[in-house]
Formats: structure tokens, sequence, C-alpha cells
């Protein structure tokens, strides 16, 4: 919160960059959608190795591919849901197998050269909205396995709508430019890891995508390699950096708990990845999440959070007050939360990272965690409508009591979030 | 003796329970009750203390509710054929079966209504509401009101909501919205078809009849139409 004019102006521009891409997993409007018209053609095929398909099924869950690629209540893996990123609004593609509107007319070959190249059968480059930066990581056994389980639903006609996005972008020349500075296809895998922190590896840099949000992005909105965290455009959320925090000794056991249940012991995933939770990571294999989380926990430490000089005793007193008020009643008066319940402010992450965004999302729009096999009747919060004043002092205070000592938050951060 | 003994002892009790709760609190281990009520403060923050709302304000009562009806709005608002940021990044991690249990929460909360805070229309303001609630408008090809939310207009379970104890901006905005197509309910949706129908001069007369009217003491939905449901909706079915 205390940047020069140049660093924030660089940094402004990344956030207003960092989207082509975007995952829009959430964060995207879906206000404007309307309901879709779509018809099914016929039934299913029925043929198909059933093994293949069902783990197909599997691997769709683990990319999230309906998070995309269904419009709510609609028809499954027929697209037309609208992301919108800072370069205009795409709309995503029909994966069922119809075969003028949908991958009907698509080989396994087509579909493995969209997921590891980025290109459509006619050559056409694919916009990185779709995550091939990610899925091109996916083996081709993988591949195949998924395009047996696209084959197998039902086929729904349902056109694409054209992408809306500002001209230049969008363009092939655009497109072209873009892959040649930003996209390299990786080394061609046929099997995927059986097990270990390799498959962990391959789960969350692939299929799993999770760089797509975690990972900061260049000026060309393109995601980097490290999981460090990013803002996430669209809703204003950040996701947080996935690198272990300093002296968590459990925390593999923490990361399955979050992906599996929405809640742990230091907190509970809220806004996009709240939806993440409910629609993709709970359905993973408990082995898939357990590897996964071992690999997250070898990544190089993060940087131990910085002592930030002590917040003014005014706004901090305000803070306190309000948090007395409004806050403690769940969260407790020592920030410890309730257990499975209602989440600790002591000792959680995201309080004291360095992006306020999700504090503030998260105040303004109250919420709930997800609702899980391991947590099916969440706890909620309502929204706290707080003027910028107050969210400016509620925040300080709870980032710099209980041992925590993260950045102040003034009005302006506040106000220029919001 | 025995009286002053139970005292000491019930004092005692306490003052140890008091202690225990202290110290949980202290260690964090409070505990909350396993309740949809506790879940539910997420939603009446907002929609008032047991979901009863207040007449003057803009948000709508959700208690007492018909059930189904509650569960199609919730769904609504998470799959986007209703707008309302708030509701809409609240439940998005929710699924079906949470949301039922929110929607049968509020549905069973039967708590007494203020009375209304608007002032009853008079004249052919009043006639023309009137007409339109109970017997509809044959050549604008609009059926009664009371047709599908009840004689009493307290709805009828399980789907259609009663139109009573709303504030009347509230009425006002959601037939704005049916109209230009920012709210939408399951197709076919009847009442984006009626709210296109109504002439603009007709909603607000509608609604301000509707919330001058105090609600009767015993604001359950009706269990059946008075008749034939005249329209074949959407939002009726599960």
């Amino acid at each position: 919160m205390s940047s020069s004019p140049i660093d924030r102006f660089v940094g402004a521009c990344a956030v207003i960059c960092a989207s082509l891409c975007v995952v829009a997993l959430v964060g995207c409007d879906d206000s404007k959608r309307a309901a879709s018209v779509a018809t099914v053609e016929r039934p299913a095929p029925a043929s198909g190795d059933p093994e293949k398909i069902t783990k197909g099924a599997y691997l769709a869950k683990v990319g999230n591919c309906a998070g995309c690629h269904t419009v709510p209540g609609g028809p499954a893996m027929a697209g037309g849901r609208r992301l919108d990123t800072p370069y205009g609004a795409v709309f995503t593609s029909n994966l069922t197998p119809d075969d003028a509107t949908g991958l009907g007319r698509w080989s396994a070959d087509d579909f493995h050269r969209a997921m590891h190249e980025g290109l459509s059968p006619d050559g056409r480059r694919l916009v990185p909205a779709f995550p091939y930066t990610s899925y091109t990581h996916v083996s081709r056994e993988d591949n195949d396995a998924l395009f047996a389980y696209l084959r197998s639903l039902p086929p729904v006609k349902l056109a694409r709508r054209a992408h809306e996005l500002r001209f230049p972008f969008g363009t092939p020349v655009a497109m072209a430019v873009w892959q040649w500075f930003n996209f390299t296809p990786a080394a061609e895998l046929q099997r995927s890891p059986a097990e270990g922190i390799t498959r962990g590896a391959y789960l969350v840099t692939g299929l799993g995508h999770c760089g797509e949000c975690h990972a900061p992005r260049n000026r060309w909105s393109a995601p980097g390699s490290r999981l460090e965290g990013g803002a996430m455009p669209g809703d204003g959320w950040f996701a947080p950096s996935l690198h272990p925090g300093p002296g968590a000794s459990d925390e593999p056991a923490q990361t399955v708990a979050l992906l599996r249940d929405g809640i742990n012991a230091r907190g509970v995933a809220s806004g996009p990845m709240a939806k993440v939770v409910l629609d993709s990571t709970q359905h993973w294999l408990p082995a898939d999440l357990q590897w996964a989380a071992s690999y997250l926990s070898n990544l190089p430490p993060a940087p131990a959070p910085s002592q930030a000089p002590e917040a003014d005793p005014t706004l901090r007193a305000t803070g306190a007050r309000l948090y007395t008020d409004r806050c403690a009643d769940c969260h407790g008066a020592d920030g410890q939360g309730v257990r499975g319940v209602y989440p600790p402010l002591a000792g959680n992450p995201t309080v004291v990272q360095p992006s306020v965004l999700t504090l503030i999302r998260v105040l303004d729009h109250g919420g709930f965690a997800a609702a899980t096999a391991g947590n099916p009747k969440p706890y909620g919060m309502p929204p706290a409508m707080l003027s910028n004043e107050e969210m400016a002092a509620v925040l300080t205070y709870v980032r710099q009591s209980w041992s925590q000592r993260a950045p102040a938050v003034s009005t302006l951060d506040v106000l220029r979030s919001r | 003796m025995t009286g002053r003994f139970s005292l000491v002892t019930l004092a005692f009790v306490l003052a140890m329970a008091a202690g225990a709760s202290r110290s949980q609190q202290a260690s964090g281990a409070r505990s909350v009750p396993d309740t949809m009520a506790q879940r539910a403060l997420a939603c009446t923050g907002c929609h008032g203390d047991q979901g009863r709302s207040r007449p003057e304000g803009y948000v709508p009562r959700i208690a007492g509710k018909p059930a189904g009806y509650l569960l199609a709005q919730l769904q609504s608002f998470r799959d986007g054929r209703r707008s309302q940021s708030t509701m809409s990044a609240m439940l998005q991690p929710l699924d079906d079966q949470m949301l039922a249990a929110l929607a049968d929460h509020f549905a069973g909360l039967k708590v007494p209504y203020p009375p209304p805070k608007e002032v009853a229309s008079t004249g052919a303001s009043a006639a023309r509401a009137r007409q339109l609630l109970t017997v509809g408008d044959s050549q604008l090809r609009l059926p009664a009101c009371v047709a599908c939310h009840g004689t009493s207009l307290t709805g009828v379970a399980p789907h259609v909501p009663g139109l009573l104890g709303l504030p009347a901006d509230y009425l006002i905005a959601q037939l704005g919205a049916w109209r230009t197509g920012y709210r939408h309910a399951r197709n076919p949706d009847c009442m984006a078809d009626v709210a296109r129908k109504l002439p603009l001069e007709d909603i607000a007369r509608v609604a301000r009849w509707l919330a001058a009217q105090p609600v009767p003491a015993d604001a359950s939905p009706a269990a059946r139409p008075p008749g034939e449901w005249p329209m074949d909706c959407g939002g009726k079915r599960p």
C-alpha cells in the first residue's frame, strides 16, 4: 500500500492486461446471460470404451470444463457462456458431439491439437481464454479419455456466438503475435504420471490449470509459471500465492481439507475458489488431492510477511470498535473463529496477504463456504455494508491484531478496490 | 433450607457454566448452534430478523413464502435468471440441497406482518387495481392475479408467491424487470408475458394498492388456486 506512482502504474497496467486469459471460472459477469436456446439432437451415441469414458468424465471434473463450457441450468458442455475480459467478451464453445455446432466432426487428433497447441482443426489460433497455456501439459492419454467422454454426451445444437473482442484483439494476427511471444507447446507426453509429486505437478500445472489464476500474468496477460498469486480481472478477487507459508508444517493436510471440504483450520475458500471447490476439487480422487497438495507444499516457501509499520492508533481504535460490534460474534474477540464453522482471522493467510482485494469482496458480498460432501450445510456471512472509511479501519485492525503486522489499509485503497 | 441449597447449587452450576463458556471463548472453541437459523444469519443481515424485512424498505420479506417459490428464486439468482450481484455472489458455491434447506427454513417461519405503510389509493385507480387483481382484463388477455396468487393473495403452495406485505417499490421493480428481460423465470415465463401486457400506469396502480393492504392473520399460501390455472408456467414446475 506504499508503492511509487510508477509501480502503481505498472501494476495497474498489469491488472488491465491481465486477462485475455482470465480463467474466468468465475469472476465473469453473467448478468447479461440470456436463457440459452439449445436443442438436444439425438440420444448419446452408445459406442466408446466405457472405462475410457468414465476416466474422461473424471478428468473433465478435474479440469472443471463445465465451469466455462456449461451455462448454469443449461445443457451440459454445450458452451455459450459469456466470459468478460478487459479485451471484450468471449463465448465458450460447444463441446458436445453435434456435427454442425460442436465437436461432432473432430477427431481425437484434432482435440489433442487444440489442448496441446491451442489450434483448432482449421488451423485457427484459439483465444487463450481457453487455457491451453496450462492444458498443453496434459498427456495424449488423458486428452483421448476426455475426448471419448465428450463424444459420449448427447449432442446439443447450439452455435457458438462470435467473440466480441475489441479490435485488434482476437484477429488472427493478434493471436499469432500473442502465441509467438507467450506460448510454446510443452514436450509431448503420451502417458500421465500415475503417482507421487510428479502427478501432483502434472495435475496442478496441467488440467487443474491453477496457474491461470494463481500465477501472476505478464504484460501480455500470459500467466507465468510461478504460483505466487495474482489479481483476477472481472469481479476483482485476488488469487493467493500457493507457495507454502512460513512454519506451516501441516500444509499438505490443510490444502487437502480446503480443496475437498472448502474449509480448513486456517480459513475458507471464498469467491471464485469456493465455486471451484464445489464443481471441481471436491470431486478429485483422494490420492490426486494428496499428490497435488504434496507438490504445492514442496514449492519454495513464500517470503515471511513483512512487519509493516504500526497503523495510526485512531484508525486502529475505530477498527477495533467496529470489529467488536460487527465481527467478533462469529470470528471471536481473539480472531480464532469457530473451527469448521467460521474461519479464523488470526493466522489466516488471506488476511495478511499483500492484496486486500479478496477481503474487500468478502466484506462487500458476504458469502457462504462451498456446500461440499464434507461440509454440506455451510455457514455464511452477511454483506457487511461498511463505508470506505469503516472498511479501511476494520481491515487495518484485523491485519494488525493477534501478532499480525500486515500493512494498514487506507480509505483510498478501499476506494480503488471497490 | 432445601430451597436455599438448590439456589446455591444453581448459582454454582451457572457460575461454572459461565466460566466454561468464557474459557471456551478464550480457546476459540465456542459452540455455534447447528441450525439453519444460524446459517441463515447470512441472509437476515439484509432481509431482516427471521427474514421478516420491513414494508418501508426495498429488500423483500422472505419469511413464510412458499418453499418452492423461494427455492426457484435462489436457483435463479445463482444461475443468472435473476440479477442481483450480492445475491448471485453469495449463492454461487451452494448446491441445490443447501438452497432447498434455506428455502424450507424461511418458508417455515410464520412471523406476523407489520401493518402496511403505504396509504391506500382511492377512486378510479383503486377500482382498476381491484379489477386487475380479481377479474383481470379480457381485452388485454390478462388473467386475474388471484387466479394464480390465491383468492387472498397470499400465494399458492408450493410455487406461487403471495403479493401482500411487499414494498410498492419492490413490486414495481419486479414487474419492470420482467418487462425489460432483467428478471426471468423458467420457461414458459408467464410473469414476463403478464408484465409485458400490463400497461405501465396499471403496474403502479396494482403495486400501490397491494402495498397498502393489511396482510390477513393467516398469511399461509393456499393449497390450490381458486380454479384451473389460467396459464402454464415454468415456475410452477419443481
